[in-house]
């Protein structure tokens, strides 16, 4: 059989990233739904960059500023102990910042589309804008969440080239299933990579399939 | 006593606007906001609640400041006491009816309004129903509801009607009458519906691009010429034919539509869509019980 390890890796992986990013992405959407700022443009087309950008240039650059013989990564392992470069860390920052646009989107969405009244309804109610957003505002854009949340996931499952840039392929640590199936082909053991690829294929397959399910309304009936 | 000094620059379709009010309000009173779409009702009752920032302005209600520009006064929407009933009545999707009631509680404040306000405006039934599964007239209770727990000092109401059929309205009408004396409140209506201003309103401020061009009540802003006769309603013509020498013109009053007989001479000066008064001085009226 086969080395469990990579796919355990890969999910731990996806469900950190996952977890950091919905903190990340609630205040970032939430703002860039409401600002009139001007360098609103700015900051959405940097965050959109790794839907266009080969994930080696992500990669190339974080071992660039973050290898340990440049002054920050040289700083943040001296003084913090951090290394981002070869370490399942360094995989988690690449992960939130690739996958950041498949998060905020969604959620930014969500937030635009909900009509102003309700958050005015509120303030006029007395209420502060934190309880505005946390009572009124996210619970109304529930599905716009599960959406951010599933394709941010899956698509940390996906990711190869970044990983491999910066994480390299040590097993246990940064060898998640996607390198272990290049792994097993290039040692020509296709039995192996078959099994990590339908692995992957049927839990992405199954995560996204429920999305559309709940979204799509299918499962009401089954709680209300 | 609420005084209201308001003046912004507004785009408007026309172009740019000049809203500039001044406005005094008794305490207990339902004043209307009469107009037409785009003259800045509002915008009005927006700057009011502290969701629009006026270009200059002074609010003061009961001898409280809520805004000073000169002085640089400004209270939050959340500092302002008010109820606002929205145009599109913004309940909150994810929350029941009761739910919704809640949600606007203030902190330490009795539950016991909540159950008064759904006796009042007569929720009970739909307490535990999601807004997606409510009519256009259930909603608008709703909101009102929702609207009055914090028993506001002013209650707000941006035409809360106008997308409801005739019946719903006189009934929803009278709800917010009820509402308005039972809890003793200071209302400001938006409405464009004459007969619904002289149904529910004591003051009415005729605006017009920004401007009260006329206020006082009712019945004297819209009867520019005195009639003496006890009979008179407010309508809108919806039919001008002529018939041999003369002229049978179609009026809509409330859900009813009244054939009026009239020359060449009035008829020249009307159009359909004008609002107008049918009213009649010396006859003898019959009255007949309906049930």
């Amino acid at each position: 059989m086969i080395d469990w390890q990579p796919l355990l890796l890969t999910f731990k992986l996806a469900l950190t990233t996952t977890f950091l990013l919905i903190v990340i992405s609630i205040p970032v959407s939430y703002w860039l739904a409401h600002t009139k700022s001007r360098i609103k443009p700015l900051l959405e087309t940097l965050i959109s960059m790794p839907l266009v950008l080969p994930p080696t240039v992500l990669g190339f650059y974080m071992l660039v500023v973050f290898g340990p013989s440049t002054t920050l990564g040289a700083w943040l392992n001296d003084y913090l102990g951090l290394r981002l470069i070869f370490s399942f860390k360094g995989l988690v920052l690449a992960s939130i910042i690739y996958s950041l646009p498949f998060m905020v989107h969604p959620i930014q969405a969500g937030f635009a589309n909900l009509p102003t009244t309700l958050t005015e309804a509120s303030y006029v109610l007395g209420k502060s804008k934190i309880t505005t957003i946390f009572n009124v505002l996210l619970p109304n854009i529930k599905p716009s969440i599960l959406t951010g949340i599933v394709l941010a996931f899956a698509h940390t499952i996906g990711e190869f080239g970044v990983v491999l840039m910066i994480g390299g392929n040590i097993p246990g640590k940064t060898k998640v299933a996607s390198i272990a199936i290049y792994d097993e082909v290039e040692a020509l053991n296709y039995v192996a990579a078959n099994w990590y690829s339908i692995i992957l294929f049927i839990i992405t397959f199954s995560i996204l399939l429920l999305v559309y399910l709940i979204n799509g309304g299918y499962l009401k009936k089954f709680w209300k | 006593m609420i005084q209201i000094t308001l003046q912004k620059e507004l785009t408007a379709a026309s172009g740019i606007m000049l809203l500039d009010i001044n406005i005094h309000i008794q305490q207990g009173t339902l004043t209307t906001l009469y107009g037409n779409s785009g003259v800045g009702k509002t915008s009005i009752l927006r700057m009011i609640a502290g969701l629009l920032q006026p270009d200059e302005g002074q609010i003061i209600v009961n001898q409280k400041t809520w805004l000073d520009t000169k002085k640089g006064i400004c209270l939050t929407p959340q500092q302002r006491k008010i109820g606002f009933v929205f145009q599109d009545y913004a309940l909150f999707p994810n929350m029941t009816v009761k739910e919704n009631l809640l949600y606007a509680l203030e902190k330490g404040q009795d539950k016991e309004i909540i159950s008064q306000l759904m006796h009042i405006i007569e929720l009970k039934d739909l307490q535990h129903q999601k807004p997606n599964k409510l009519s256009g007239g259930q909603k608008q209770r709703v909101a009102l509801a929702r609207a009055l727990v914090r028993k506001p000092e002013i209650l707000m109401l941006d035409e809360p009607l106008s997308a409801l059929d005739i019946k719903m309205r006189a009934k929803l009408q009278d709800y917010i009458l009820k509402a308005h004396q039972q809890f003793g409140l200071t209302t400001l209506l938006i409405s464009h519906d004459i007969a619904e201003v002289i149904k529910m309103s004591d003051i009415v401020l005729n605006i017009e691009n920004g401007k009260i061009i006329q206020q006082g009540k009712p019945i004297d802003v819209f009867t520019t010429k005195q009639v003496s006769g006890k009979f008179q309603f407010s309508g809108e013509i919806v039919e001008i034919k002529k018939e041999d020498i003369i002229y049978i013109v179609t009026v809509l009053i409330g859900s009813n539509f009244v054939k009026v007989v009239a020359e060449e001479t009035e008829v020249q000066t009307m159009k359909i869509g004008d609002k107008i008064i049918v009213a009649s001085k010396a006859f003898n009226p019959l009255l007949q019980k309906i049930k």
